[in-house]
Formats: C-alpha cells, structure tokens, sequence
C-alpha cells in the first residue's frame, strides 16, 4: 500500500475530499489564469494609462484615465458597427448555406456523409491566409467571376475586391465549416422517427420542419451562430486583404493602434470595449435561446 | 406530389455538392497556382506551367526555415495543450467537485474572446513584464488558445463513455492509476487524437495570435502574410499543398483503420 | 481454480445509511448475510437495494454505518481492495479488450500467477472458449452475461454480488441462467449477494430473501417463509399475490379466533397473532382459495360467496377473480388438471380454504404497500 492510499483509507467516511479533480485542473486553470484571465486585466489597466510623452515611444504611465474610452469609442464607432453588421451578415448567410448541407448530410446522404465532412473539414487544412489570398485572384478583375457578373451588369462598382461585398464574401467562406459541423452533430441527434411521427400526425412537410427539425436542431444553431459571428467580427484579415479603406473593421483598427500606431491605452480601451459588447450579446442570445453545458 | 418531393431532393443534392465545390475552389487555386511559374512577383493569374516550385521548395530559405519554425510551434504546443486540456475535461466529467462550474466557464471564455484581443492582451503582458517576444512567447499565446478546443473535443468522448466501465475496473483490483491507463485512456484516446490535431491545425495556421506576439520571429503564415503585398512565392502554395494532402492523408489512414476494426467485430 | 485464502467469512452490514441531500436511500440497515449462501435482495426500483449493493462493492460511500467482512471492517476500503466482486447490471464489459482480456483483468492487475490456464478453465466453465479472441460487442446478451460472471468469479472473491443481472435476457434464457447461477454458486461455495425486483427470481435462486422497501428491509427469511408468513402487508402484496380482509374479534371457538368480515363469519387460527379483541387484518393466498359452483359442497372452513368478475387461463393454472356481495376482490388459482365448468362472467360461486392457510398482518398500516410495484420491468 502507498502512502497516498493509506492516508486514503485512514481518513473518516464523512467527507472523503478527492484530491484527484483539484490536481487535474491546476495546471490548466493555473495556465489560464496566467496567460488568459491576467493578461486580460493588465490590458484594462493598460487601457485606463496616460502617455509619458507627446510619442509612442516615450511610452504610458499608469493613471485612470477613463476619457480613452469615450475617446476612442467617439472616433471608432463606425467601426464598431461595421464589425457587428458584417459579421451578423456573414452569420446569416452562413446559416442559409449551412443548412440545407447539413441537413443534407444527417438525414439523407448515409453513404456520403463522411466523405462530405471530409471535404468540408479540408480546406482547415490548407493556410487560411491563402485560401482568402486565393479569393484575390478567384475574385480578380480579369478573373472569369467578374467578368461575368459584369456583363451581366450584376456589379454596381463593376468589381467585388476591394467592396464590402468582398469582405462578407470572404467572412462567410471562412467560418461557413464552423456553421454546418455543429448544425450536423444537432440534426444527426435527431430521431428521423421523429418526423415520420409528425407525418403520421397529419403533418405537412413544411410543418414538420417548423414544428420539429427545427426545434431540435437549435442548439446546433446556437453553437453555429456564436461560433461564427463570434470570431468574424473580430477579424480583420479578411478586411484587410478584400476590402477597401472604408471597409475597415474594428479588428483592423485593434490591430493598427497595437501595432502601428503602439497607442496601446486605446488599443486597449477598444479591446475591452468590444469584449463588453460580445459577452453582453452571448450572454442575452444564450438566455433567449437556452444553453446547456458551455463546453 | 411526387415530382414535388423529387424535385426537393435533387434540390438538397445539387445544393449541397456546390456548397462542397465552393469550400474546395480556393484550395483548388491554391495547387494550381503550385504548378504556375509567375510572369512577375504576384503568383495570381496563370502563366504558364512548371513544376519549378516543386523541385526547388527551399530555394528561398526563409520560406523553409518559417514553415520549420510553424512545425516547431505546433509540434510542442499540440504537446503541451493536448495534456493540460485532457487533465481538465477529466477533471471536468468524471468528478464531481466545486469548482467545476468556474472551471467549465473559465475553458470558455478563452473561445469567446476575438483573437484580436487574446493576441492583444497577451501582448501587453509581455511587455509590462519585460518579456522579449519571439518563439517562446508565441508558445506560450497559442498555448493559450489552443487548452480550451482540446477540453471542448476530449469532453465530447469522454461524456459519452460508460463510468460503469470504470467502476468496473476498479471493481476487478485496478488502482485509479491502473484504471485510467488501462481503461479510460484506451478508450478515450481517438478523441484526444482528434484534440491533438485540431491543436496542430490551429497552432500551425494561426496568424492573429501569433502575429502580437511574435516579435522578429517568422512563422509560415506571417511569413505569408507579409508576402502578400509584395507576391506570394508559388514555393508557398507548393507547402501548404502538401501539408494539405498529408492532412488529408492522416484523415484518410485513420478512418481505414476505424473501418478495419468495425469490420472485425461484425 | 486453487485458493490460498482464509475460507469465506460473514458479510455484515452494521447501520447503513446513505443519504442523498435529503432523501433516504438506505435507513440504517443492519443485516448479516451468512457465509457461503445464496442471498437475495428483493425490491421495486427505488428500494436501496442496488445503493446497498454499490456500498458493499466500495462503489459508493456510506453516510454512516459499517460493512463488515468476518471481523475486517472494509467500510473505508476503495473498490480494488476488497475481496469482493460485481457482475453489473449491463455488465460493463471493456468494449475495447478481448473476452479473453476481459476475464484476463482482475488476475492480471492482482498479478496473479499461471493467468492463461485459469482464464482458459474459466471461459470451459461458462463454454465461451471458442470467442475468447472476439471483442464484447461481437457477443449476444447472453453471452455477454456470461463474460461477466467470469470475469468476477475468476478471481474467487469472497462475495460476489449481481446486480440484476439477467434483466436484459429474454424468459427462457433467464430461467437457465437462473439455474447456472444457482449451480455455480453451490459448486463453488462463495457468497452470492444477487439485487432484484423479479421475486420469481429470488425465490428460485436465493437460500434467503431480504424485501427491502423505501430503503429498509420489511421482511428476511427463506423464500418459503416469507412467502407463506408475510409479516408486513408490502411483503404480502409484493411477494406472489395476496387477498386481505379487514374484520372484528367477535370471539374465540377452540383454537381459532372468530372474526366478523363484513356478513361473513371467518376463522384465524389462536397460535397466528395475539390480538384478541377489535379489529385484525388477516390474508391468504389465493392458490389456497378453493373455488365451486355455487351449491356444491365440500370446502373447506372460511367460505366466501360471490360472483366471477374475470377468469384468466394461464396454461399451468387458471385465475379467477370474483367480487362478494360487499364489491371486494378476491383472487383464486386452481391448478389446471381437468377442464373445469366454472369460468362465466357473472357466474355465481363459492370461495374456501383453510383457517390455518391465513397470516395475520399489523392492522394499522397501508394495506395497499407492494401492490402497484407488481409490475414487471
């Protein structure tokens, strides 16, 4: 017997504290709490500092200056909306795209299913950087796309790079993957008994969608929506390689003033500001729609 | 009423096949951009053909040696996370203990939060605390990232595996460290092969984060991220071409052998 | 299957309890499950037996009370340091090892010695040598029960417990189970601690029942005494089927007291309770009713009249409901032999048995306590 069990078996019965749980998290909780949840409060204190010096490279010293915030939410608020708005058309869109394939693949396509998850789980193989590099040349003036869109006078500004269209078009071909897997573990949970039950009932098949799939594929609609807009609206990549100046997103502006600019108080006011306003959405799109465990 | 529903399927089926096309056209270009040998610097229409790129993959060095620092990364961080991340979903679904809601919403937020701001924050750490950036503290970010996806893929396996099997083994003389190596861990383990490569995935493609963090140091994609404006060399395409088919290699091996051991069981 | 160990020893549980929040699931049980027998724990779902079961195991823990293995006390004792083995419910078989593998693990993680010869002459006594080489998903439910039961007894424990475990099996492969079970546990003399709702079951297999109810026990005997001397109404109602009737003490005839049941006259034997006075609860079981035409004559002492509700005809035996005049329910079974000219709805007959065929129960309790539970799985 080791000592570890032997302490074990003298103990009393009434509370047998496991150790075991504890020893398992620490590590992972202790790593978060260091890289994640501390370096989280160091950009609000950064955020609240004051400059040193009329240049970035005099650096910032620690104050409470709360005016970073309205200052930079007065100057950057297009961006902020434009991130929401884009995003929340990317999310939609992708929901339109997504599921019809998923359904697709729960309730139809037995023989192809693992091949289509294949497919579609392929292109997180290949560099995402590329793969919106390769919408450049896919969406290219000369490119055979807008070409014929054009002559088709389908085109307003008789291009799509460099437009917000581009933009939205390359935000939904990134995380379109992330909508369809979650919506397809959804639907493929569902008992297809289920809907012959409600064609049984009378049902017709618009109804059955409404009254049935669809209830009982929400979570994965949840999951989709939040793990799409999520990350999309703090992109900036695709801003940056497809849009024009004015498609700028709050992303890229986050991005500027860190890096650029090293203006990192409102760097970091804009970061918490944007943090704010997700958990918010998260949290009321979460009590509105019902949640079961987070992860 | 027939035609109606036939209609309906031919629908759903053509739908879902040009879905699939258009997830494929960007990679489509990318290998076939691989076998272009560019009129100037920008590898973006086609010239003409050559397999030039394929045979000299590391003519330019700093290509190769930021696709090696790339495996590097994803190498130690798949290591590291994938461990951290399986100790906690364990933690998380086999016990019951009193932290394990905040630990549960501590895995999450990490998820929630737009990469801009962890690359950020992270950022703003390493300079407070004096840190100089360069390959370690891009570990340490994409570290970061990466425990939250491995405990969101590991707790998918492991809440749908039997406890009984456990309590079985532990039944029958197995000490929890032998019923964990013996029981749980063979058992769980395709899922935290899949959080593994998931966390390889992430680690090796991930620009944001890493880009924050990274100081001088170049990975494969800041590498192709600054090549961007300039010209992206089709030596890059011919990389990422064949970390795409290896890839896809890996999948495919893995499920003949899932295939093979149901086929023995029927 | 050689054994160096001291020889099997009492199994006792000294005030058991285990509670969840505020709810009971076993009240302070004390019971001691002798050495070497085959012990049934009888109860509807929600009993306790199976919690009961699970502390023995080491599975779950007591909120207070002792278990007791001879004179070692394993109370405190996890799972794999105890001489004791579970053959679960769903058997829990380890899906990714071999049948061979399976059996293999107690002995292997005991690192027990000559492993292969005594997982080979384990898998001949349950004939699943030739699948030793499959994996557990490949194999029948009955099969697969038999992997299980392997599995624990191999490594000789001193208890064994089954958790329910032929519930998943169809009726004729239950009955031989029940039968193998039964032969191997006096073969090899371990104690057999065996969890059920099936009281058939029970009273087949056990040498001694436990009927536990809301995480007590109602009743410990043998099978035949507890079923033919029931001493709790749940017991009565739970075991078997039962008729009750509700009287007064109108006095005394010899040995037998008289008892007024409504307008009918009937009689339970002095030596069956010692109430002498007021009201009594008595029963009897309806295999000791004998039911005829009305008219005829030739039954026994307690005579009921009435009329056929519902006949039922069950191959071995037929079931005849009638109602008496006062709209109470009485059950009788009349072993089939030769075809009967009884069986009309609303036919008018007489009921009788035996005065020293009643049991007597404790009036003041909830006459109806076993009845809804009578329902098979």
């Amino acid at each position: 017997m080791s000592i570890a069990q032997e302490s074990i078996i003298k103990k009393p019965i009434k509370k047998r504290f496991k150790r075991t749980p504890y020893l398992l998290v620490l590590p992972g909780i202790g790593w978060l709490f260091l890289f994640f949840l501390f370096p989280l409060s160091t950009l609000l204190a950064t955020s609240l500092q004051k400059p040193a010096g009329l240049s970035p490279d005099d650096g910032y010293l620690p104050a409470f200056k709360v005016s970073n915030y309205t200052d930079a939410l007065a100057e950057y608020y297009p961006q902020f909306f434009r991130a929401f708005l884009y995003s929340g058309i990317a999310s939609v869109v992708c929901l339109l795209l997504a599921y019809p394939i998923a359904y697709y693949m729960a309730f139809r396509a037995r023989k192809y299913r693992n091949l289509m998850l294949v497919l579609i789980v392929a292109p997180f193989f290949a560099s995402f950087l590329l793969r919106t590099n390769a919408w450049k040349t896919i969406l290219s003036g000369d490119g055979l796309v807008v070409s014929v869109l054009n002559s088709l006078n389908l085109l307003p500004q008789e291009r799509i790079l460099n437009t917000s269209l581009a933009v939205i078009a390359g935000l939904v071909y990134n995380f379109l993957p992330f909508m369809i897997l979650p919506l397809y573990t959804s639907l493929e949970k569902i008992d297809p008994r289920l809907i012959e039950a409600a064609g049984d009932l009378y049902s017709p098949p618009s109804q059955r969608f409404w009254k049935v799939v669809w209830p009982l594929s929400l979570p994965g609609v949840i999951s989709g929506t939040l793990l799409t807009f999520i990350p999309a609206s703090g992109d900036y990549i695709n801003a940056e390689l497809l849009g024009s100046i004015k498609d700028k997103m709050i992303g890229n502006v986050i991005q500027s003033q860190f890096i650029d600019l090293r203006d990192y108080p409102t760097a970091s006011a804009l970061s918490f500001t944007f943090m704010a306003v997700i958990l918010v959405m998260i949290y009321l799109y979460i009590r509105k729609a019902g949640t079961d465990d987070l992860v | 009423m027939k035609i109606i529903k036939l209609m309906r399927e031919k629908t759903l089926q053509v739908f879902s096949v040009l879905v699939i096309m258009y997830l494929m056209l960007p990679l489509a270009v990318i290998i076939l951009l691989s076998f272009n040998k560019p009129k100037g610097r920008q590898n973006t229409s086609w010239n003409e053909f050559s397999t030039d790129a394929w045979t000299n993959i590391c003519r330019d060095q700093t290509i190769c040696s930021a696709f090696a620092t790339s495996i590097k990364i994803g190498l130690l961080v798949t290591l590291i996370s994938t461990i951290i991340g399986t100790m906690i979903s364990f933690a998380l679904i086999r016990h019951r203990y009193k932290g394990r809601g905040s630990t549960s919403l501590m895995v999450f937020l990490p998820l929630a939060t737009p990469e801009v701001i962890l690359g950020a924050s992270l950022l703003a750490l390493f300079l407070n605390i004096f840190i100089p950036l360069g390959f370690w503290t891009i570990l340490l970010a994409q570290i970061t990232f990466t425990i939250s996806f491995v405990v969101v893929v590991v707790n998918a396996r492991l809440s749908g595996m039997d406890s009984r099997l456990e309590q079985a083994a532990m039944d029958l003389y197995a000490t929890p460290l032998q019923t964990f190596r013996y029981v749980t861990f063979p058992i769980a383990l395709p899922g935290i092969m899949a959080a593994a490569l998931l966390s390889f995935s992430l680690s090796f493609d991930d620009y944001i984060v890493t880009v924050f963090n990274s100081g001088r140091v170049v990975t494969f994609p800041i590498y192709i991220w600054s090549a961007a404006q300039r010209g992206i060399p089709p030596q890059v395409n011919v990389l990422a071409s064949l970390m795409f088919l290896g890839s896809l290699l890996l999948v495919l091996i893995a499920s003949l052998i899932i295939k093979r051991r149901k086929a023995i069981q029927v | 299957m050689a054994s160096n160990r001291p020889k099997v020893e009492d199994l006792h549980l000294v005030n058991l309890t285990k509670s969840f929040g505020d709810f009971k699931a076993v009240d302070n049980l004390t019971l001691t499950i002798p050495a070497g027998s085959f012990f049934a724990l009888l109860g509807p779902s929600g009993c306790g037996k199976t919690t009961t079961l699970r502390m023995v195991a080491g599975l779950e823990e007591p909120t207070s009370g002792q278990i007791k293995l001879g004179q070692d006390d394993i109370t405190n004792l996890p799972p794999y340091k105890r001489w004791v083995n579970t053959v679960f419910q769903s058997y829990a078989l380890f899906p990714h090892l071999t049948i061979y593998e399976n059996v293999a693990f107690g002995l292997r993680r005991q690192k027990a010695k000559d492993i292969d010869n005594q997982v080979k002459a384990m898998l001949e006594l349950v004939e699943l040598t030739t699948q030793a080489q499959k994996k557990p998903q490949q194999l029948s439910g009955g099969q697969q029960q038999r992997v299980a039961v392997a599995r624990a007894l191999i490594n000789e424990p001193d208890v064994l417990l089954l958790d329910e475990p032929l519930g998943a099996l169809d009726l004729k492969l239950r009955r031989q189970m029940q039968l193998e079970l039964k032969r191997i546990q006096t073969e090899v003399g371990i104690t057999f601690v065996h969890v059920t709702h099936d009281q058939e079951e029970a009273m087949t297999m056990a040498d001694t029942i436990a009927v536990m109810n809301e995480g007590k026990i109602e009743q410990m005997g043998s099978p035949i005494q507890i079923y033919e001397h029931p001493k709790t109404a749940f017991v009565a109602n739970f075991l078997g089927q039962t008729n009750l009737f509700e009287g007064t003490v109108a006095g005394i005839e010899g040995d037998e007291l008289v008892v007024k049941v409504k307008d009918v006259t009937l009689y339970v034997p002095l030596s069956s309770t010692e109430i002498r006075s007021g009201r009594i609860v008595f029963g009897v079981r309806p295999e000791k009713v004998k039911i005829v035409d009305q008219g005829k004559t030739g039954l026994p002492k307690n005579q009921i009249s009435g009329s056929i509700k519902l006949t039922a005809f069950v191959g071995v035996s037929t079931q005849y409901e009638v109602i008496t005049n006062w709209g109470q329910e009485i059950s009788a079974f009349e072993q089939n032999i030769d075809p009967s000219d009884l069986g009309r709805p609303g036919q008018a007959v007489s009921l009788g048995w035996e005065p020293r065929h009643s049991f007597v129960l404790d009036p003041d309790q909830d006459l109806t306590a076993g009845l809804d539970t009578s329902w098979d799985e």
